[in-house]
């Protein structure tokens, strides 16, 4: 890029004297990503493998078409499509099939970034978008889970998974009650909460033995990973320490007013995407406020409102609604949390 | 708009206003008259094969049908335009009353879901149902009517009455799928909670307020025709 | 626009196509949105909706044309709007009386006609002041648009949302239909997508005339490939 280095940069503070490329931001992102990809393989088998590839394949292929196709230099090398395509994977089921994986990596690129113009213009997460679209167009493919450490996993595909494109995938209940080991009951942790009443064990939940999204399930390796991320200053550490907090404030509180009728809050930080979500999905650069003080705002309101979803919605899967619209809240928060510009008079302020 | 900017034009009398207005009033009263008129009768033909068809299809041995409208505890023979709560009474051929057709409606998922449901007398079972007006969720709410676990529900409905005949002996309810125990209770659609509690609220609704009637009443219905 | 007084354009096919493709009123001119997100899942109701909009729209732009020289133009909104609501009650009736199963799923977009900007833009724009027989023709004109537009959403959202068209299963049995389609949030998608498509068409066939005007004046061929 830099064709001599004697130009001189007049700039303000701060000197940062190698500001790290977007290629490169990306390309931690996915490192810190891989360890849960791997995971989630060994979890889930080949089915999961599959499934993974398809999306992130999906996510590239869709990116370079359209850069074609409105005649911009592909922007496939900068990895975060990949990145897109990794994080859709991650949220949708093991044995989701891989046609509809394949859509929703098309919808994730096609109409969460380039629509709006690309990386750096995406009012949302672009992952979210895709799963989104294919949670509205395949409700039932979408909340089937099958269950993980199965013993032929690396050697047979889940029935699901190899529907042929646009057609209905078989059914997964009869595989799962085969090669369930003991007490396997096919519902996510928070379906089981929703519907039946019944409460999975924290510990359990901590460790990933449970079944749900592809790469949701454990908790420690999430943590594990953002840890990395932040310690590499690739991701803003409030953000996920906000979503957190807002949720675990929102569920103390319904806990208080019936804890009999409502989780812990405990439960509803380790059940189902929040983890991953918090990491990984409300961090979304582009589409996520930078002030200090919106961050913090936009987190309350993310964990609020996945509370509320979770409790009273009719759907369980509740995070990654509640980020869609805290991403849609964005510029507003930001619009009101301007810093004040040193030695600006209040009247100024707004104009900024 | 077409007027030019530089010239106003002059207002005309307010007569003028006045008449072209009622003029096109005139002649659009006139039209919605002749309109109406022509196809009053034929609305009311497929009214009235709607209802026929909802009615037959509740009650499957049913030939003929009758229309009593609820007052009091009493049932007066009536036709489909009478206002009230309308009940249903169905005949084969030989004028045996082969069951009762009884409107339900409650709130659903979007908008209110409303159903026509059949009673057997004979064994005290609420024995099918269908949908009139619904706008729940393709996919989703509009499985009630395709689920083949929730139609196994109402191959017979548990509505018996109490001792005295003034309430339902066991209310109706809607259970979580898989947890159905008792004949009266109604095993809700995975996925599809919501719809399947409306169905439930609303029969029983419906049924602890008319069947009461409808039993009370149950030598008129016999009777029907003759 | 012409004006009333001056002399009129002949009629020209052109007056006829117009609103079926160039001036689209759904895809070029936008209007009349309301009904073609809400009734296009399918496309015998949107078909259903259409030939009761083009009956409509012919039939109040007849009726305010063959007035136009007797209504004060201080009246005239109301007149209109009088006019469309009496053929729109009319329609209402005629539904009834035709299908009830299809006047049900048609639910209130029926009589909502009434307040279609589609119709009360063209009887303000153009049958006001043009000739009857200009304004019944271009009124079809639209009003085939307006169809050919719902009918081109109801088939891609009953395709992807039911594996049919018109009722008649198109995939096999195992076609996994696409719920979103028939939600409202489908509408949306579609239209987008038709408009996008649309759009780029469009575009392509100007930079393509763009690019032979200069060509010609080079005294070259146009190439195929430009970005």
């Amino acid at each position: 890029m830099a064709k001599h280095d004697l130009k001189i940069d007049i700039r303000t503070s701060p000197y940062i004297r190698k500001a790290p490329t977007v290629a490169q931001i990306m390309r931690n992102v996915v490192y810190a990503l891989l360890p849960l990809v791997i995971y989630s393989v060994y979890h889930f088998g080949i089915s999961a493998l599959a499934l993974i590839l398809v999306t992130t394949l999906s996510c590239i292929l869709t990116e370079h078409f359209f850069c074609t196709m409105s005649g911009k230099k592909s922007t496939i090398l900068d990895a975060s499509a990949v990145i897109s395509g990794l994080l859709l994977a991650m949220t949708l089921p093991p044995g989701f099939p891989l046609w509809m994986g394949a859509v929703a990596g098309f919808t994730a690129i096609a109409m969460g970034k380039t629509l709006f113009g690309g990386l750096g213009f995406n009012i949302f997460n672009p992952a979210l978008v895709g799963r989104a679209f294919v949670q509205a167009a395949f409700p039932v493919s979408i909340t089937t889970w099958t269950p993980a450490l199965a013993v032929d996993r690396f050697s047979e595909f889940i029935p699901s998974t190899l529907a042929l494109p646009f057609m209905h995938p078989l059914p997964t209940a009869e595989w799962s009650a085969r090669v369930a080991i003991d007490g396997f009951t096919g519902a996510t942790p928070l379906a089981l909460m929703k519907f039946q009443g019944i409460m999975t064990n924290s510990y359990d939940l901590f460790m990933g033995n449970i079944a749900g999204s592809t790469g949701e399930t454990s908790t420690l390796l999430i943590l594990v990973c953002g840890a990395y991320l932040i310690f590499k200053k690739m991701l803003d550490w409030r953000i996920p320490a906000a979503v957190i907090f807002g949720t675990a404030v929102s569920a103390e509180l319904f806990y208080l007013l019936d804890p009999l009728k409502y989780p812990t809050p405990a439960f509803m930080l380790l059940s189902g995407g929040l983890m991953f979500a918090a990491m990984f999905m409300a961090s979304d650069m582009v589409a996520s406020p930078v002030t200090p003080l919106g961050i913090f705002i936009f987190g309350c309101l993310v964990g609020f409102l996945t509370v509320i979803i979770r409790l009273f919605g009719g759907l369980t899967e509740a995070v990654m609604y509640a980020i869609l619209f805290g991403n849609a809240a964005t510029p507003i928060i930001e619009t009101y949390t301007q810093p004040r510009i040193y030695g600006a008079r209040k009247k100024n302020q707004d104009k900024s | 708009m077409s007027t030019p900017e530089n010239q106003v034009p002059e207002l005309p009398s307010s007569t003028k206003l006045i008449m072209t207005l009622a003029t096109v009033a005139m002649i659009s009263g006139l039209l919605v008259v002749m309109v109406y008129e022509f196809t009053k009768p034929i609305i009311a033909e497929n009214q009235r094969l709607a209802t026929e068809r909802a009615i037959f299809k509740v009650l499957p041995l049913a030939k003929k049908r009758l229309t009593y409208v609820v007052d009091q505890d009493k049932l007066v023979l009536a036709d489909d335009k009478t206002v009230g709560e309308l009940i249903y009474a169905g005949y084969d051929k030989h004028n045996n009353l082969v069951g009762v057709a009884i409107n339900a409606a409650a709130q659903g998922y979007q908008d209110i879901v409303k159903i026509l449901y059949g009673y057997n007398q004979d064994n005290s079972c609420i024995i099918g149902f269908d949908v009139l007006k619904s706008t729940e969720t393709p996919g989703f709410g509009t499985k009630i009517t395709t689920d083949e676990g929730f139609l196994a529900n109402f191959k017979c409905l548990d509505a018996q009455l109490n001792m005295p005949q003034s309430a339902l002996a066991n209310a109706i309810t809607t259970v979580r799928h898989g947890t159905k125990k008792h004949a009266w209770q109604i095993d809700a659609i995975s996925g599809s909670t919501i719809t399947s509690n409306a169905v439930g609220r609303m029969l029983n609704k419906s049924a602890q307020k008319l069947l009461p009637v409808v039993v009370k009443n149950l030598d008129l219905l016999k009777q029907g025709q003759q | 626009m012409t004006q009333a007084n001056k002399k009129e354009t002949p009629l020209t096919l052109d007056v006829f196509t117009a609103g079926i493709w160039k001036e689209n009123p759904v895809f070029v001119m936008m209007l009349g949105l309301c009904p073609v997100l809400a009734v296009t899942n399918s496309v015998l109701n949107s078909l259903a909706m259409g030939i009761a909009s083009i009956f409509v729209l012919v039939c109040s732009n007849a009726l305010v044309s063959a007035l136009r020289n007797f209504i004060p133009k201080q009246v005239r909104i109301t007149t209109y709007i009088i006019i469309i609501a009496t053929f729109v009650t009319l329609v209402d009736y005629i539904i009834q009386a035709v299908s009830l199963d299809l006047y049900n799923r048609l639910g209130a977009f029926i009589q909502l006609i009434v307040v279609n900007c589609l119709i009360l833009g063209r009887a303000e724009a153009y049958a006001s002041k043009n000739s009857f027989t200009k304004s019944v023709v271009s009124a079809l004109g639209m009003g085939l648009g307006f169809t050919l537009a719902l009918v081109m959403l109801g088939g891609v959202r009953e395709l992807l949302g039911a594996g049919q068209l018109l009722g008649y299963q198109v995939f096999s049995t195992q076609f996994e239909p696409w719920v979103v389609m028939i939600l409202p949030p489908g509408g949306f998608i579609v239209l987008g997508c038709w408009l996008l498509l649309i759009n780029y068409l469009e575009q392509r066939k100007t930079s393509k005339l763009i690019l032979r005007d200069k060509a010609a004046s080079h005294g070259q061929l146009p190439s195929e490939s430009f970005s």
